[in-house]
């Protein structure tokens, strides 16, 4: 029992209401904020420390400032690659088409990109592009990304202390406060949003027609995570419980490149610009082995030799790109396989070395985070001996299933941007996408939000009285339960049950087990208590994210069981390999009172323009025979819109045969993991 | 490998508490943050730790460690012997909220109160040109993460709070050197660099270089230039004679400091 008095719920009236302060949430209370919108930003943490500072390697753009050739065309054709072709396009295209220009705002604004010798933004190579594309600085680009819009809102702030004489007249941001509940009205649209301010444990609710979800992902569901304590799928959850959709939560990024020693750091990346710089990957018996690991679909664009893979460095026009960098679901397998085989690293992953390849004056300039991070936590200096790393659960794919032009959910009023949508990224996310996700996107966010509130016209939602003191009792629960069990204990054996069972490597036999665990953990998680009060109570606020952590252990467990195939982020053992079939069908989770509902839906068609940028025989390894023979004639489409001459694919890919089980990706991972 | 470590931990609000001793396990390789995470999931669940990322990026982890201002997730247990007593308190410099986790809004005042980046408006979309050496200057001090360990650190304002309206700490000073040092920026803050956030209250002892995580050289190449920048316009005999001359008022080129609210 608590005996702190509890005042009023505070009511704060807003047009916009931005639930997460990391890049796609300050994009779009920055689009808000300047389409003339009341705007509160609503932060799990202090302003200026979301998980955004977090990425490391860059943002993908096609700005073409380091090789000319390349394009919006050539980024989504990577992008599609690297999402196995469940992507929705139209995301795809925009996200593709609308980057570059996102990218040089940030510059406006303020943020000082490292720069190529004619002083434009330099760009690197990372794993799944075929240009080197990244603007980045050093190694901690999502911080320079995340402190410039911090910047921005300030200097808006300014602004509107100048006119308004106030400058938090027109956007706020709440620090430390966090969201419990959506609320709606009586008619279903989304009028507010409940939550809590942690240093007070002070009540409030943002009342407000569009509410924008940018919080992030879920790795808190698994053991081993890149991910921070906020991570706890907050705003998945949000949008569950509000009668949202979650679009293929199966797809969960496992990056391949982590810490593994020291046990405590477990986890912590280790940024792919490594590779993108040089750094390979080698085993316990010193071989460099990713070259056993290219799947078909990819063969005919890496490297097949070592010396061919070391003169791309230098001569990218006319040798392919090394297999360290294939897209991020490849490697995580590889490095997987690996150490199952026996031939890992003293701690249990595999070596990553960048002290043979480069000197150690390029090393400082271009990863100084990386060497810092290893010296002070391993000793290890990377300069000079290999690093030892292994996947650990980084992204996911699968969210708030939205409209990839204003980036609305099926709720009225309702949006979500970055990680928390769906279907940008397919099956598996390329590295340096996310960064440009969430500034796209978000800015679309925040243009759907305005333009909808322009269309509801006066009348506004008002939330709904009985759904707010529900939310209130919800949240109070935990405090005035008299005894019940630690959170801590229950989060930790959800994490272990989610990493061993639903992890890199999936079974139906393992899957099914997981849920029979998770039916378990549910009722105890419902049943948590939280001793003290409500200030700053890290046990009461853990108490209170199970929830989430629940609905999401949940939906990617039942969503993994659905989908019998491997792709991308989701490696079926069972099943290995892509199956044409599978690519047309997006698996939905719902919500039905307290059950999760799946629907098979079918994926949405690339329009004729966006399929004529493909080689026919590239298509085939992804497409059905039917849906090859459903595709326009190729002699009908515009030529400007056919593939551009540098896309050519090399001859031996035109002799490829339609993937099989034992072809494709998958399989030479899989063959291993016994 | 494992051994159990004596701590003692602030525990309290509002300006009371009391330092609380635990007995804590260690084991191999874990920073000071992995302990107090122990703490809390076994003994302690209300403990109010302030963390994020749990890799020296976020600047969360903000306390006083044995007297010293560190980041809990980037101090190994073994700068410690194990027979050591550590003793953890929140940053003496700002209000506490609740045990380790402090008032920090002192900083984010500050920040509003410096004029922003204010490149030329007639370049456009994607036309900035800017050499990689003249980008660097800028770039060490934007590897800032935004701690406060230095703002905690100088004694300007740890040893006397009276200062606070009149100077704005290290880390905001810097951000006026960043500003001053960017090739694009067109906005002259030297002024006010001394009149309103007390530049000259700065005595280079260098102890916001001394805590500062991500190693940047703040009073080397920071402050010290930037105090030269200031002196270089106030003893400019040409500057001198322009303010006398011109008929555009004084300061025209300085912008005036936005949201200074008290």
């Amino acid at each position: 029992m608590t005996d702190i008095e509890r005042p009023e719920i505070e009511r704060l009236p807003y047009d916009v209401v931005v639930v997460g302060a990391g890049g796609s949430g300050l994009r779009a209370a920055i689009e808000a904020r300047l389409a003339g919108k009341k705007t509160a930003i609503i932060s799990k943490s202090l302003f200026g420390k979301a998980h955004t500072v977090m990425a490391e390697g860059g943002c993908a753009a096609a700005m073409g400032n380091m090789n000319p050739n390349d394009n919006w065309m050539v980024h989504f054709r990577d992008t599609m690659r690297g999402g196995k072709f469940l992507n929705n396009p139209r995301m795809a295209e925009l996200h593709a088409k609308e980057a570059p220009d996102r990218v040089y705002e940030l510059e406006a604004w303020g943020a000082v990109f490292d720069r190529t010798p004619e002083g434009k933004i330099s760009q690197r190579n990372f794993g799944g592009h075929e240009y080197p594309r990244l603007a980045h600085v050093g190694d901690r680009t999502g911080l320079e990304m995340i402190r410039t819009l911090q910047q921005k809102v300030v200097a808006m702030q300014q602004e509107d202390a100048v006119s308004h004489g106030d400058p938090e007249a027109m956007i706020k941001v709440y620090a430390e406060t966090t969201v419990t509940r959506l609320i709606k009205d009586g008619d279903g649209k989304i009028a507010g949003a409940f939550g809590y301010i942690r240093e007070s444990g002070q009540f409030v609710v943002f009342e407000a027609p569009a509410v924008i979800l940018a919080t992030g992902g879920i790795g808190k569901t698994f053991k081993v995570t890149s991910n921070s304590w906020e991570y706890t799928g907050d705003g998945h959850a949000l949008a569950l419980l509000a009668g949202a959709r979650l679009l293929n939560m199966e797809f969960v990024q496992f990056h391949p490149t982590h810490m593994v020693w020291p046990i405590s750091v477990r986890g912590l990346l280790v940024t792919e610009s490594v590779r993108g710089d040089g750094g390979i990957l080698k085993n316990s018996e010193g071989k460099r082995y990713m070259f056993n690991y290219v799947p078909d679909v990819f063969r005919a664009q890496y490297a097949e030799t070592e010396e061919e893979a070391d003169r791309w460095y230098t001569d990218p026009d006319h040798n392919r790109r090394p297999p360290e960098l294939l897209p991020r679901d490849e490697v995580a397998r590889a490095n997987n396989a690996e150490v199952k085989a026996g031939r890992g690293s003293p701690h249990g992953g595999v070596f990553l070395d960048i002290a043979s390849r480069r000197t150690p004056e390029e090393i400082l300039k271009r990863l100084p985070s990386m060497y810092h991070q290893f010296k002070e936590l391993a000793d290890v200096d990377i300069t000079k001996e290999p690093m030892e790393v292994g996947p650990a659960q980084h992204y996911v794919m699968g969210g708030v299933e939205v409209d990839p032009d204003t980036a609305e959910s099926c709720v009225p009023g309702l949006f979500a941007a970055g990680e928390v949508s769906g279907g940008m990224h397919g099956s598996n996310r390329l590295g340096g996408n996310s960064l440009s996700d969430l500034l796209v996107f978000g800015r679309r966010a925040g243009l759907g939000a305005a333009e909808y509130i322009g269309r509801l016209g006066p009348k506004l939602p008002v939330p709904d009285e009985g759904e707010i003191a529900a939310a209130q009792a919800e949240a109070l629960a935990p405090l005035e339960r008299p005894s019940g069990e630690n959170p801590y204990t229950v989060h930790a054996e959800v994490q272990d049950t989610m990493s061993s069972l639903v992890g890199i490597i999936r079974t139906e036999d393992e899957i099914k087990a997981a849920l029979a665990e998770l039916d378990k953990l549910g009722e105890r998680a419902a049943a948590v208590s939280a001793a003290g009060g409500s200030a700053y109570n890290p046990g009461w606020h853990l108490a209170l994210d199970m929830r989430n952590i629940m609905l999401m252990a949940r939906c990617v467990a039942e969503a993994a069981l659905e989908r019998q195939e491997s792709r991308g982020g989701h490696t079926r053992d069972d099943y290995p390999g892509m199956r044409p079939d599978w690519r047309k069908i997006n698996i939905i989770c719902g919500l039905d009172g307290d059950t999760i509902t799946l629907t098979r839906q079918p994926t949405p068609a690339m329009r004729d323009d966006l399929i004529a940028l493909f080689d026919r025989n590239e298509l085939k390894k992804y497409l059905s025979e039917e849906e090859m023979a459903a595709l326009p004639p190729e002699a009908a489409l515009p030529p400007e819109a056919a593939p551009p001459p540098e896309a050519a694919l090399p001859p031996e890919a035109a002799t490829d045969a339609l993937p099989t089980e034992a072809t494709a990706p998958a399989a030479a991972a899989t063959e291993e993991t016994h | 490998m494992a051994y159990k470590a004596a701590l003692r931990v602030w525990r309290g609000d509002h300006g009371q508490g009391e330092l609380a001793d635990y007995t804590v396990e260690v084991n191999e390789g874990e920073v000071v943050l992995d302990v107090l995470h122990r703490l809390q999931a076994t003994q302690a669940g209300d403990l109010a730790i302030r963390w994020n990322c749990k890799a020296g990026k976020c600047g969360s982890c903000s306390m006083e460690i044995n007297g010293r201002p560190r980041l809990a997730c980037m101090t190994r247990m073994s700068t410690f012997t194990e027979e050591e007593v550590l003793t953890i308190t929140p940053l003496r410099t700002f209000p506490v909220i609740r045990d380790l986790v402090t008032d920090v809004s002192f900083n984010y005042a500050k920040a509003r109160e410096i004029p922003s980046f204010t490149p030329d408006p007639s370049i456009g979309l994607g036309e900035f040109r800017m050499q990689q050496v003249d980008v660097e200057r800028s770039q060490e001090f934007r590897k800032c993460i935004e701690c406060y360990l230095c703002q905690n650190t100088c004694h300007v304002i740890r040893d006397h709070p009276e200062n606070e309206d009149q100077f704005a700490g290290p880390r905001f000073l810097m951000r006026i050197a960043e500003l001053e040092m960017h090739p694009a920026d067109t906005a002259d803050r030297r002024e006010i660099a001394q009149d309103d956030f007390g530049l000259g209250y700065c005595n280079i002892t260098k102890c916001c270089t001394e805590v500062c995580p991500e190693g940047i050289k703040i009073t080397d190449n920071a402050l010290i230039p930037l105090k030269e920048r200031v002196v270089g316009r106030k003893y400019d005999p040409l500057v001198w004679l322009g303010s006398k001359i011109s008929r555009r008022p004084r300061g025209a080129d300085t912008p005036r400091v936005p949201d200074k609210q008290s």
